[in-house]
């Protein structure tokens, strides 16, 4: 951290040292408003019906108890402070901005609770029913109810502001440890299911009730615990990284192709270890993650905002199933998965090009429209009873053969995860290569500037076209494998939610950045899949994630590096040009 | 921070974790007395319950078709006292979406849940053909209480392209539901020229093109036969062309929301003001009937079962549920269920502990040698493809009078039972 | 500047393979709808007066396109940023219409004095998606002012979809069914058009709408400032004009339109669900690229064209050249147009209206 600035300029640029209570009654507003919204849409209810801890406290009690919580570490924290400044020491006031924005959101909620009990809306606002009312008067009768939410609200906001006092060391093992803990309740399958591959079926009793919810004292312990660990190994993480990079370029090497081997090794006992239904979810993980890594090209490295990219996930679906299936009327040669793949691949140049020589031309957001226009023609196309013969119309195409290797037929989630896998790597490592190659360099430059790029000799004609093509060529791996791992494909599955999935995962994850990439189809495609509750407020969440990192963290969860920088340039240079005054300031005396 | 340190930490968490699991050593199935055949079993230790699939149609525009059969199965595994051979009933409840697509990850997940037993579902012909690509292989019985598409079974008395072992209903087969209606429309109302539109749906092109069949059969002339998509709103240019062609009666066995559609846009379109229109029994709910413009449309569909039987199974229906069946399938449902016990209580092998063994071979024998059983809709009988209903089809109308879904299925005009 | 000719002569050698492509692209089409409209009106399968109803059935559904491009055009005009939730704004005003037209056809009003009652029910839709656009505007629009222009687009993608889930889980998923307005029932004739009452009121709530933008735009203050905005911000903000504030009045008067055409839309069709607005949004900015986009007029024309073209493709060109169930590929007609337009001539219609190219 730069030093704190000396000057008298320190004072007058900070704001006064009370509570800002306009501020905090802003974030119990927002708060409050967060909470209706969260009841009225149905998540409250639906969230109720799982657990966490055996007892009363649901998931969705949690997500309630959470607004006023997250609002007040919200109010809580210090006011804005240029980057070069030293921020004031937290203190009762933060833990009062925290209280105030608790209480205004229990008031908005208290009085939303009074209106729907007054009122039966539900004709219009079809969730908001009894059973949310009764979760949101804590089950008592609706003067009570109202005034314990009240009470309810202002403690977890004043926890929420007094979180800023806890200091780094002790609040990061908290929050993670809490982390920990509630993850280990939603994924109540996922760990259950490893813990009984793994033999260890008495701590799954220990760890969980038969219906699923955490044991209190296991989660207490584990809580304490990873607190515990947290407070202990608070910096070794960093340590670890720092001798890491430290050391020298053949180690680092070694060190890397060690993490690698030992990363293939666990991917190859994985599908025996997670069972046939957690198998199958990352099967679908997976193919998403193919999917994005062709977006990825796209997108992230050339630049062109594709938002059809179904079309080319459906070319190489349809492509696969026609040539495969003895069930396609007009046209069925019944070819075997190897031998079509050329020519699917093929199919999927095609489209590429079919697609990117109109847009040649287009403005970015002009383009990213046209080509959802194609990914709904695509669909449009497949479905119509025109192309009937061919593609099976409404009723798709049935009993696309498994994929085969000899007499090895990948059948069944924990084959076909292999197959899978194959493909994965394949497309990584063409994507590795992309990147630092001429092709990859001429995309970053046109991504940059096209016509700067033009004036320095480089081909954007034919570089926008390899990117569709390629992308195309991805895309249609995860078509193809989609046919034959369903063994069946209908043209209604390919919508533009699809191309809005591949999208956020890679918004998500982190544009041109592999592991992102991987960790975003981990966390956009396999959780939901696993939280059964959640299902229906997917694409709801999806959306306010999209919003939410665009306005905060608009390169992703694990970018490159070089991503970050273009985002935030503005305040890369500013942080110069303060640090540059910094330096200054310190080395003449102060005053004007 | 590039990299958040908390992933890392997860990370060695799992792989950690990971690998001891893989280092453990799987256990060995200990030997057992009763052997289970080519297609597998069951086995349901003592205490357990006998878990039984419900995959209808419980969301979107055809939620009251899936919702109505899933209520009814309620009703029969109360009336077996909530247990079958001293074990619990457990219903797993899944969704088909009325689509192929959902009619696949249902399927899925059915199959990568061995302690089922049997299906019963689906809602909609559109996802029991992949459902059952699916579920076939595995060794799984489907029975269902609405599907009626002739492709699952059989057309014409040769097996169809999408029939599979292990598939059943006792709902009619649809070949004559398009011969009824293809009946009454001409006998009855007297009509020569008839337009078909279906969704492309496997049970609404089936319908449509049974119909069809029946109607030329009798002397009819079938002046287009085309289809619709399940989202499109402007109709305009489809009923155009079936004003064209010079249709007097429209026939559209489809779903919601297109019919909804259909149904408004066709007094606007200059040669159709004065043409019938026909729907079938997926529109024969209250959702559908109360919308104006399908005032006075005929509906072809399942007949309203008769009896006392069904008096009791309708007061016990509303007694759980607060209303009146809320489509036309119920019956055929519970039916459905019923023979599914039938069969289970037949096959199965039962051990001192109470452990119970299911073979899944012997079972969908037994579902499929069901003869003479008496049903809530006739007596079920299965044919060598599945085929078990009794069938008996009305033709019904919504008048100005009829306000519920009950009083218009009890507008009957017309009865056909081959 | 040999360099500049140069790099002209390369540029144009590489992409005259793809310009010839186009060309060839471009005859194709011209021939196709050309020899298509010849044999289906030679056919005489459809009478007159069924293509005359088609013309109607497409200007009436292209008067609501045109209003919701009028938002399209209008805030790409001045930000240069296609706003993608737009769509879902459309459809907030139609669901809320839905519930207000719901809600008073119990009532007397609905039977006595039904106009009156559309309008509060237009009122209403017009309210809800002018606040919807504002909120848009203010939380997840202007923080991204001056980032490259993907990241405010993906913003608005994610809107768009939180919007539409969002309606979904308040409201439910299943479509509402507009009441029947009595007074709407039925149709007339006019110089052999049939216009059903509902497309006649469509058509001229539209012109009504249409007039009352103009007038605000040319001839109020506020008005003034939006076009000077959208000329140059810099400029304007140096003449003291508050360039918030007429952004954020652009995004409100984009939302009324919207509205509007929402509960016209609703009215038309009979019903509406969280999905509609997102094909609406796609054709209504297609409408508004057709027309020219920035161009107020432009917006409108391209509706029109639009709406006309959605209509009679199908039953005119795809069905002359023998495609089976031509109907069903309407919407690809619609997107085809969008397409072709954009390729050659990228300015509309009626010619663009922004400002120059902001280095």
């Amino acid at each position: 951290m730069a030093e704190a600035v000396q000057t008298d300029l320190r004072e007058e640029l900070l704001p006064a040292r009370e509570v800002d209570l306009r501020r905090s009654l802003r974030v119990g507003l927002l708060g409050g408003l967060t909470a209706v919204f969260v009841s009225a849409v149905g998540m409250v209810q639906s969230f109720d019906e799982a657990g966490l801890v055996v007892g009363p406290l649901s998931f969705g009690d949690i997500l309630l108890l959470a607004v006023p919580f997250v609002f007040g570490v919200l109010a809580g924290q210090p006011p804005p402070v240029l980057k070069g400044f030293a921020e004031p020491t937290p203190g009762a006031r933060n833990v009062i901005a925290g209280g105030v924005a608790g209480l205004l959101t229990g008031v908005v909620l208290g009085v939303f609770v009074a209106l729907v009990d007054t009122f039966d809306v539900r004709d219009i606002f079809t969730r908001i029913s009894p059973e949310l009312l009764d979760i949101l008067t804590y089950g008592q009768t609706l003067a009570v109810g109202i005034l314990i939410g009240l009470v309810v609200n202002v403690i977890l906001g004043l926890a929420g502001g007094a979180s800023k006092l806890l200091g780094q060391r002790w609040r990061r093992p908290l929050f993670r440890a809490l982390l920990v803990v509630v993850m280990l309740g939603v994924l109540e399958a996922l760990v259950s299911q490893i813990l009984r591959g793994a033999r260890l079926g008495r701590v799954q009793d220990a760890l969980y009730a038969p219906t699923g919810e955490l044991q209190l004292p296991s989660a207490i312990a584990i809580g304490l615990g990873l607190f515990g660990l947290g407070l202990w190994l608070r910096d070794q993480p960093r340590a670890v990284r720092e001798r890491i990079g430290a050391m020298e370029r053949e180690r680092r090497r070694l060190v890397a192709a060690g993490a690698l081997v030992a990363l293939v090794a666990v991917l190859g006992i994985l599908p025996r270890v997670l069972g046939p239904f957690l198998t199958e979810v990352l099967n679908i993980a997976g193919i998403f993650l193919l999917m994005a890594l062709g977006l990825n090209i796209v997108v992230g490295l050339a630049g062109l905002l594709d938002l059809g990219y179904v079309a080319f996930y459906a070319v190489g679906a349809y492509a696969t199933a026609v040539l495969t299936s003895p069930a396609s009327q007009a046209f069925s040669p019944e070819l075997s998965f190897w031998v079509a793949l050329p020519l699917v691949i093929l199919a999927a140049v095609a489209a590429g090009l079919l697609v990117g020589t109109p847009v040649l031309r287009m403005r970015g957001d002009y383009l990213a429209i046209v080509t959802l226009g194609f990914g709904e023609i695509a669909r449009i196309l497949f479905l119509s009873d025109a192309l009937k013969p061919v593609f099976g119309g409404a009723q798709g195409i049935l009993r696309v053969p498994d994929i085969a290797i000899g007499p090895i037929e990948f059948r069944g989630p924990e084959l076909f995860f292999y197959a899978i896998l194959a493909f994965a790597l394949v497309a990584s490592y063409i994507v590795y290569a992309l990147q630092d190659s001429r092709i990859g360099r001429a995309w970053m430059a046109m991504r940059e500037d096209e016509r700067v790029a033009e004036a320095m000799g480089v081909n954007t004609v034919a570089a926008k076209l390899w990117a569709f093509v390629i992308g195309a060529m991805l895309a249609s791996f995860g078509g193809a494998l989609i046919a034959v791992k369903v063994g069946s494909i209908f043209p209604n599955s390919f919508n533009v939610i699809v191309s809005f999935t591949v999208l956020i995962i890679i918004i998500v994850g982190g544009m041109a950045s592999i592991p992102g990439v991987i960790v975003g189809a981990l966390i956009l495609v396999a959780l939901p899949e696993l939280l059964r509750e959640f299902q229906e407020f997917r694409y709801l969440l999806y959306g306010a994630l999209l919003i939410v990192m665009m306005l905060r963290r608009p390169e992703g969860l694990i970018p490159s590096r070089r991503r970050a920088r273009e985002l935030h340039e503005e305040e890369v240079v500013q942080d110069a040009w303060l640090r540059a005054q910094a330096a200054d300031a310190s080395a003449t005396p102060s005053g004007e | 921070m590039r990299k958040p340190r908390w992933l890392v930490s997860i990370a060695l968490f799992g792989a950690l974790a990971l690998v001891a699991a893989a280092c453990a050593e799987e256990e060995e199935p200990g030997a057992e007395e009763f052997s289970p055949g080519p297609l597998g079993a069951v086995t349901v230790e003592p205490g357990a319950p006998i878990k039984i699939a419900v995959f209808e149609s419980l969301s979107g525009d055809t939620a009251s078709l899936g919702e109505d059969q899933l209520r009814a199965v309620q009703v029969a595994v109360d009336d077996k006292g909530g247990e079958l051979l001293g074990h619990p009933i457990e219903i797993v409840e899944l969704d088909d979406g009325c689509a192929a697509e959902q009619g696949t990850t249902g399927a899925q997940r059915i199959v990568a849940d061995p302690e089922i037993v049997g299906v019963i579902g689906t809602s909609c012909s559109g996802a029991a053909i992949p459902a059952m690509e699916i579920l076939s292989e595995e060794g799984f019985t489907m029975i269902s209480g609405s599907n009626t598409s002739p492709l699952l079974t059989s057309i014409a008395g040769e097996e169809a392209t999408a029939h599979l072992p292990g598939y059943f209903r006792t709902a009619h087969n649809d070949e004559i539901q398009g011969a009824a209606a293809a009946n009454f429309v001409f006998s009855e109302l007297g009509l020569t020229k008839a337009a078909t539109i279906h969704d492309g749906d496997p049970y609404t092109e089936g319908l449509a093109t049974a119909f069809g069949k029946s109607f030329e059969e009798l002397g009819g002339e079938v002046v287009l036969a085309t289809s619709v998509g399940v989202d499109q709103k402007d109709m305009k240019p489809v009923l155009t062309e079936v004003a064209a062609a010079g249709a007097e009666l429209v026939y559209f066995p489809i779903f919601q929301p297109a019919a909804d559609f259909i149904a408004a846009q066709a007094k606007e379109v200059a040669g159709l003001d004065a043409a019938v229109l026909m729907g079938a029994d997926g529109l024969l709910s209250d959702t559908y009937i109360e919308l104006p413009q399908t005032e006075g449309m005929y509906f072809s569909g399942p007949a309203s079962p008769t009896g006392s039987e069904y008096e009791e199974f309708v007061g016990k229906y509303e007694a759980q549920f607060g209303e009146k069946p809320i489509q036309a399938f119920h019956a055929h449902a519970y039916d459905a269920a019923n023979v599914l016990f039938a069969a289970v209580e037949e096959v199965a092998v039962e051990e001192d502990d109470g452990t119970v063994h299911i073979d899944r071979e012997q079972f969908r024998n037994a579902v499929a040698a069901t003869s003479g059983f008496q049903g809530l809709t006739g007596t079920i009988t299965c044919d060598e493809f599945g085929d078990c209903a009794d069938p008996k089809i009305t033709v019904v109308r919504n008048t100005e009078a009829e306000k519920t879904i009950d009083q218009v299925r009890a507008n009957v005009l017309y009865t056909f039972e081959p | 500047m040999a360099e500049t000719v140069g790099l002209k002569a390369r540029r144009a050698g590489r992409l005259s393979g793809v310009d010839a492509f186009l060309w060839f692209v471009r005859v194709v089409v011209l021939v196709a709808v050309a020899w298509g409209s010849y044999k289906s009106i030679s056919s005489g399968r459809l009478t007159a007066a069924q293509w005359r109803g088609l013309i109607v059935a497409g200007v009436s559904q292209g008067a609501v396109y045109g209003l919701v491009a009028l938002g399209y055009t209008m805030v790409y005009g001045v930000l240069r940023f296609i706003n993608f939730a737009h769509g879902e704004v459309f459809m907030a005003g139609s669901m809320i219409g839905f519930f207000v037209a719901n809600g008073l056809s119990g009532t007397a009003m609905w039977a006595s004095l039904p106009f009156v009652a559309l309008l509060i029910a237009l009122l209403a839709a017009m309210a809800t998606s002018t606040s919807i656009s504002l909120v848009l505007e203010r939380v997840a629009y202007r923080p991204l002012r001056g980032l490259p222009r993907l990241v405010p687009f993906i913003t608005a993608v994610g809107a768009s979809f939180f919007l539409q889930y969002t309606f979904a889980g308040l409201f439910g998923a299943d479509s509402k069914a507009y009441p029947p307005v009595e007074a709407l029932k039925g149709g007339f004739t006019i110089v052999g058009f049939r216009f059903g009452k509902v497309q006649a009121l469509v058509i001229v709530a539209t012109i009504v709408m249409m007039i009352g933008l103009y007038l605000f735009v040319e001839r109020t203050k506020a008005g003034r400032a939006i076009r000077a905005v959208s000329e140059d911000q810099e400029m304007a903000s140096l003449m003291g004009i508050n360039v918030d504030r007429s952004i954020a009045l652009v995004f409100a008067v984009g939302g009324a339109m919207a509205g509007a055409g929402g509960l016209l839309y609703g009215l038309t069709f009979g019903q509406v669900d969280f999905l509609s607005g997102f094909l609406v949004g796609i054709k209504a900015f297609t409408a508004s690229v057709l027309g020219g986009i920035g161009n107020l007029a432009g917006a409108m024309v391209g509706g029109l064209v639009l709406g006309l073209i959605e209509s009679l493709g199908p039953s005119l060109v795809l069905f002359g050249l023998g495609v089976p169930s031509a109907h069903q590929l309407q919407d690809v007609v619609a997107f085809l147009a969008l397409v072709m337009i954009l390729i050659f001539r990228p300015t509309g219609i009626l010619g663009e209206r922004l400002a120059e190219e902001r280095a």
